[in-house]
């Protein structure tokens, strides 16, 4: 599986050639590093470790230090590992958004969604509340309503679904098309949304 | 951030086959329509009440009375439906957004033509 990491830009719209209107969603992918390769040999499976965004190197252990000298890379801040990558790359390569993508393909994208902070079942699990406001009704309208029976099992089960934090989830999204890359300034542009706040990290795999 | 958004649009944008006109210009604009399988060009003609926003958000809005409605019409300039627009007059008219010619009917909601007389 190839891919790149970038980081969410924000989002816009463009036109196709039929004057429909495609929401697109702007990703930066700056160079990636290739810091390490993984071969069936040397760790019984095939993989290609990138790297991307930059890092102080009084802020990274020595360990990641020493990591990132022997692909003769700056420190980085996102690493993420690809299992069989299809592009042949050596260490300390670069990869760019025009290596890897081209217009039309189909991608999926993992980021970490927004946190909502803590929120009731309405809003975390879709539940539907009370249907009314009035008829005798008077401050369940949001409530999550019975949680089990009871004395016997006598117990909540595990899994119960009620309310809580809610976001910053990892969520892939599949199957997006990618709708135009600009290699210059190493921008993507991706139809429909993506996980995440403005400036997160996401994962684009093909 | 903001600007390589900006840097996007920009790049997308084609606003060329649109000439230069502001509010108060009377215009007729071809747009296309497609119905099913079928493209037409369909025309609009009135007088520009407001040209806003720049960039890939610049449009304009048409207004003109049919029959004995005012109906009006939003474009966008980046819009590649919007094919041609024609400036038939130029209006003359002391505000950028003539907000005021939708209370008005008849006599009163005509524009002035701005002539260029040679001295």
């Amino acid at each position: 599986m190839n891919g790149l990491i970038g980081t969410k830009i924000g989002m816009t719209s463009i036109y196709d050639e039929q004057g429909k209107q495609i929401p697109c969603t702007v990703v930066l992918a700056e160079p990636n590093v290739v810091t390490q390769v993984k071969t069936e040999e040397t760790d019984q499976y095939n993989a290609v470790q990138l790297a991307t965004g930059s890092k102080k190197e009084k802020n990274t252990s020595k360990a990641l230090q020493g990591h990132f000298a022997k692909a003769n890379s700056s420190p980085k801040r996102k690493v993420v590992e690809f299992r069989d990558f299809d592009i042949p790359v050596n260490l300390g390569d670069t990869l760019t958004a025009s290596d890897v993508f081209e217009r039309g393909d189909f991608v999926n994208v993992i980021g970490v969604s927004k946190g909502k902070g803590f929120q009731g079942v309405v809003k975390r699990h879709g539940f539907r509340g009370v249907g009314d406001a009035t008829h005798g009704q008077h401050n369940r309208l949001r409530a999550p309503g019975s949680i089990g029976a009871a004395s016997y099992p006598a117990r909540v089960f595990k899994g119960m679904r009620m309310a809580g934090r809610t976001g910053t989830d990892r969520v892939k999204i599949q199957n997006l098309e990618v709708v135009k890359i600009f290699p210059e300034k190493n921008l993507i542009l991706i139809k429909g949304a993506l996980p995440g706040h403005k400036g997160s990290y996401v994962i684009i795999e093909k | 951030m903001d600007n390589l958004i900006r840097y996007v649009e920009n790049e997308l944008l084609d606003d060329s086959r649109i000439p230069s006109f502001r509010a108060g210009d009377n215009v007729e604009v071809s747009y296309k329509i497609v119905e099913g399988s079928k493209e037409r060009i369909q025309k609009f003609r009135g007088d520009v009440i407001k040209v806003e926003g720049e960039g890939k958000r610049k449009s304009f809005t048409v207004r003109k009375i049919s029959g004995n409605v005012g109906v009006e019409r939003v474009f966008p300039f980046s819009c590649p439906n919007v094919v041609e627009v024609k400036v038939l007059k130029y209006g003359k008219v002391r505000r950028s957004k003539l907000y005021y010619l939708r209370g008005r009917i008849g006599k009163k909601a005509k524009i002035k033509e701005r002539k260029f007389i040679k001295k």
